[in-house]
Order: structure tokens, then C-alpha cells, then sequence
């Protein structure tokens, strides 16, 4: 399912101007990391994915859906939004009932909702946890509840905001595993980050969001060389991009086995 | 001159059954810059209320063991006094925002408030602390209109206008920007230089190598491993525990194996990395 942002401004009711004139196309099943300054406008940006915000000009279509004519809950069908922080958005008594909670409120048969239950729960690795309540688990594993919350109502479109936030390694490879899962079921993922190692081991789109406008949208090799335009927006290279810059590199490396290829040449 | 010292530390949090800190002894000294590292879990930001008078006053539950700070005891103190020399940053701002100010300037100011600084002195505190911070631009916000980042901006400077003597930061940086974090990490060592303590939880290995004197690496509640920089962070004993590994540690570390690596030492900077490499 195509995203087509064209010229979208918005400006919250304080005043501030979030967002001044983005453009762009999110072709179905692209994996997109949107990067950029805090106050940069990502967070404000995802939020008209799914009609939490809607323009103040400009113009949001996911697929035929202009997000205007449509409400939230009708576009959760093509759109699902991990936000930034998982306890706001659990409640549920125990791991199960919160992941079915989405795909039962968009109206699934019974047999689905339980096929993308036990098949969310095995791609989070949660599957020995359904019983638990999601308060009584550590703030890793609340934020793979969460995420699998989300990725359980099966839509087309999946976004997740910041999700490698205070995580350990070990759980940065686990959510890394989930959106090359969805990756290979096809589904559009986009991420907010700030952990450029990550974004650059595990998107091939970058868009650069730099004071509400849209800095450098590309090939994440191409974005993420760019490191005098992207200081701009406080973003630094991924550490094996600098080294390789530094190293003399023709090419732009993003990760050990570009960066080790490269060595050998 | 050790102005942080535990001494066999056990924790029990109240209702579990394993200690979240077991057996923890170390020292810090006055001025210096510690980080903590460690899988999630691992006891981190237990730590961190301990060494904030948290762990047990708040949360009560079994702490055996001393801690001192400027040569007071914790059991022996009350979670009112303890604040005086000891601030937190808490890992999320949003559970440090008090909610009952409109503005960052109220908000940074309402820890003064509480503990009667005289109005003016108050005033230059917030602006000093709001400099050196970088955020003297966000005054008149609400802290609630911020971005995650900006909002952990605002939460470390409550903390420094109180100007404790030591300093406890659990992620501070976690949700910032990668140049914000980069400078936040050097406000923090201009103030260790200018003699403040600070103990900073962190899962960021780059900046840790630049900015720390020192690192401690936490695993299932003890002390794994304590060093330098360096000597920690390219130690083997690091690999498969879920510590964070500097992409250039562990990028040499793989260089090393096809013999593109000639270096004894592992690179956790990129200078070190570079001139490895060249």
C-alpha cells in the first residue's frame, strides 16, 4: 500500500510549525528510517500516517485513503503505530489478551485473530509469556508486548517510533528480526530512530527530516554519507561510515561487511 | 579521595525472591566520571537508586551492606537529606516532570522552591544551568509540549541547578538526537572536571570511550568487570552477554580473525580504529 505525502504543513495550536512542506512517496513494502534533530517534526510527521494528526494544508493518502475523510480507527486497518514509550498503549491483564485486543477490535474471525496471535507471539519471542500481566515484565520484554500489539493487527503499513530506545543488544537484534520478518511478509515499515547503527544495518531508505522540511531522502548509502548536510540536522554518520571516510574509502560503507570488502580491496 | 563508596551491597527488592544487586563494592572519587554498562536487567538502574537513596527508602524492600556518600550513610539517612547531595536523572523524563508547572523555567525552578533557595539566586541558577544544557531557547514551553529529547534535556538541568555533589544519570541521552547526545556527554566531563561526581548508566559504548574515566560493567546484579575505557570495553568477557560493542570493536574483532587486524588491542574509538586500520 503506496503512502503519498504532498506539501503537508502542520502547526500545532500553540504555534509551534511542526511540519513545512513535506513531500514525498512510500511505495508498498518499502522499509523507511526516518531520522533527524529532536523537534525535527518525526514523531509529528508518522502521527498523519494514521489520522492522530491531520494537516493544517497539504495532503496525506495511504493507498485511495485521504487520511481526512477517514477516521482513526478506520485507518488502524492500514496502519499501525508503535509509539515511542510501550506503557502508553498497555492495559491488558495478561500478554495474550493485549495482542489479540487490536486484531479482535478490527473485526477478524476468531481463527484469524488466533493465527496472528501465536504467530506475533513466536516472531517477538513472547510465546512463553502469554499469561503474564505486561506490568509484571521487565521494560524490554513491555516493549516487544507492544510492539507485537501492533503487528498483530496485520495491516499493510507498520511504524514504529524510536524502538531500539534503552534497549540491550540483544533486544535491539530481536526488534531488528521483526522488521525483517515483516519485510518478507511484505509489509511497508517505517521506524523513527536516533541508533544510525541500527538504521544503517537495517533500512535501505533514509529520509533526513531536518526543521519540519525534508533534508536528504535516498538510498541509505547515499543519505548516510552525507555527513556535513546531516551534522545539520545532529545526526552523525554510522560509525563505519566515518571510519571508512576516514580510511579513504571511495565508497560510502555502512556496515562490517561493506566496510570489511572494502578493506580487502 | 573516595566521595562514593559501597561496600557489599545486597538488594532485595520487596516480594522477589533473587537480589537485584549482590555483593557490590566500589569506590568513586570526587570529580570522577564513571559509566555503568550492562544488558537490560542487569541491575543498572537499581543501582542508580541506590546510589539516590531510592533503593531502600522508596521502594523499600532489603538492602544489607554500606553506602556512603560524602562520608554519610545511606540507612543512617533520610530520603529528604540525601537529595541535598545526590541528584538522579531518571531514565524516562517523563516520570521526573513534576506536572504542576507550565513552564521548563517553573519546572527546573521547582526543586529550588522546595528547598527555599532565595528568588534571585534561583532565577541565576535556572538560567546558568539552562546554558550550559542548551536549551535556554525552550523557557517559556510547556515541558509537556516537548520533544522525548528535549524533555531529557530539561530533566538533567532540574537536576544540575540543585548542583549536587554527585550526580547520577541513568540514560540520559537515550532519547536525543546523535549530536545532542555527543554534547550532552561533554557537558557532563566539563562538570566532573569542574569536581562533580558522575555515575552514568549508558548502553552508548562510543561515547563512553571518549568521555569516561572509568567503566564498570554490570551482569545479573555483581561487577563483571571494572577498568578503563578501553580495557573493558574490547574484553571478550563482554561477548555474548548482551553488552553493547562498539562497531568498531567488534568489526576489528572480525578483521582480526582474516588477519586484517594487526594490532594487539582492539579500537573502541574511531581514532583508535583508524589508525589501527591505516
Amino acid at each position: 500500500m503506496k503512502i503519498q505525502i504532498s506539501d503537508l504543513y502542520f502547526t500545532y495550536p500553540t504555534g509551534v510549525e511542526a511540519l513545512r512542506g513535506i513531500s514525498f512517496m512510500i511505495e508498498s513494502g518499502e522499509q523507511v528510517a526516518i531520522v533527524g534533530q529532536n523537534g525535527a517534526g518525526k514523531t509529528t510527521l508518522v502521527k498523519h500516517f494514521n489520522g492522530l494528526l491531520q494537516p493544517t494544508s497539504g495532503r496525506v493518502l495511504i493507498g485511495d485513503w485521504n487520511t481526512k475523510e477517514h477516521s482513526v480507527a478506520k485507518l488502524a486497518r492500514r496502519v499501525g503505530y508503535v509509539f515511542q514509550n510501550p506503557d502508553e498503549q498497555l492495559f491488558s491483564k495478561n500478554v495474550g489478551i493485549e495482542v489479540a485486543f487490536g486484531p479482535k477490535n478490527l473485526g477478524f474471525d476468531s481463527e484469524r485473530i488466533q493465527a496472528l496471535v501465536k504467530d506475533t507471539l513466536a516472531m517477538t519471542e513472547l510465546s512463553d509469556k502469554t499469561e503474564m500481566n505486561p506490568y509484571d515484565l521487565s521494560a524490554t520484554w513491555r516493549k516487544m508486548v507492544a510492539l507485537a500489539s501492533i503487528v498483530a493487527m496485520d495491516t499493510d503499513i507498520v511504524i514504529f517510533d524510536e524502538p531500539t530506545t534503552g534497549q540491550d543488544a540483544v533486544n535491539v537484534t530481536r526488534i531488528a528480526n521483526v522488521i525483517r520478518n515483516l519485510r518478507e511478509h511484505g509489509k511497508t515499515v517505517i521506524t523513527i530512530t536516533h541508533d544510525i547503527d541500527f538504521c544503517a544495518e537495517n533500512f535501505e531508505r533514509v529520509i533526513a527530516l531536518s526543521q519540519g522540511k525534508v533534508l536528504l531522502d535516498g538510498k541509505a548509502n547515499e543519505v548516510l554519507g552525507q555527513e556535513d548536510l546531516l551534522a545539520t540536522t545532529y545526526v552523525d554518520p554510522p560509525q563505519l561510515t566515518r571510519l571508512g571516510k576516514r580510511l579513504g574509502f571511495k565508497e560510502t560503507v555502512r556496515n562490517q561487511e561493506e566496510f570489511l570488502n572494502a578493506l580487502k580491496m | 579521595m573516595a566521595i562514593v563508596t559501597l561496600d557489599n551491597v545486597t538488594y532485595k527488592y520487596p516480594l522477589t525472591d533473587s537480589p537485584a544487586l549482590k555483593e557490590i563494592s566500589l569506590q568513586v572519587n570526587e570529580g570522577e566520571f564513571v559509566a555503568v554498562i550492562g544488558p537490560n536487567g542487569a541491575g543498572k538502574s537499581t543501582l542508580c537508586y541506590a546510589l539516590a537513596g531510592f533503593v531502600p527508602h522508596f521502594f523499600k524492600g532489603e538492602l544489607t551492606g554500606t553506602v556512603l556518600v560524602d562520608g554519610k550513610d545511606l540507612l543512617k539517612s533520610t530520603l529528604n537529606e540525601w537529595v541535598l547531595h545526590v541528584g538522579l536523572a531518571f531514565q524516562n523524563p517523563f516520570n521526573q516532570i513534576s506536572g504542576a508547572k507550565y513552564t521548563v523555567f517553573e519546572e527546573l525552578a521547582f526543586g529550588l522552591e522546595n528547598i527555599g533557595i532565595p528568588r534571585d539566586e534561583m532565577i541565576s541558577r535556572v538560567e546558568t544551568a539552562m546554558k550550559l544544557t542548551g536549551i535556554s531557547d525552550l523557557a517559556d514551553r510547556s515541558p509537556y509540549s516537548l520533544s522525548g529529547g528535549q524533555q531529557q534535556r530539561v530533566a538533567l538541568t532540574s537536576i544540575l541547578v540543585m548542583q549536587p555533589k554527585v550526580l547520577v544519570l541513568d540514560e540520559p541521552t537515550s532519547q536525543m538526537d546523535p549530536i545532542g547526545t555527543r554534547e550532552v556527554f561533554s557537558v557532563i566531563r566539563t562538570l566532573a572536571e569542574q569536581g562533580m561526581t558522575v555515575i552514568l548508566v549508558e548502553h552508548k559504548v562510543e561515547w563512553i570511550a571518549q568521555f569516561a574515566d572509568r567503566v564498570i560493567a554490570l551482569h545479573d546484579g555483581q561487577i563483571l568487570l571494572e577498568g578503563t575505557p578501553s580495557e573493558v570495553l574490547t574484553s571478550d568477557l563482554l561477548q555474548g552477554k548482551g553488552f553493547g560493542i562498539s562497531r568498531y570493536t567488534s568489526t576489528a574483532r572480525e578483521a582480526k580473525k582474516l588477519g586484517l587486524w594487526k594490532k594487539e588491542t582492539l579500537p573502541v574509538t574511531l581514532d583508535e580504529a583508524a589508525e589501527g586500520f591505516s
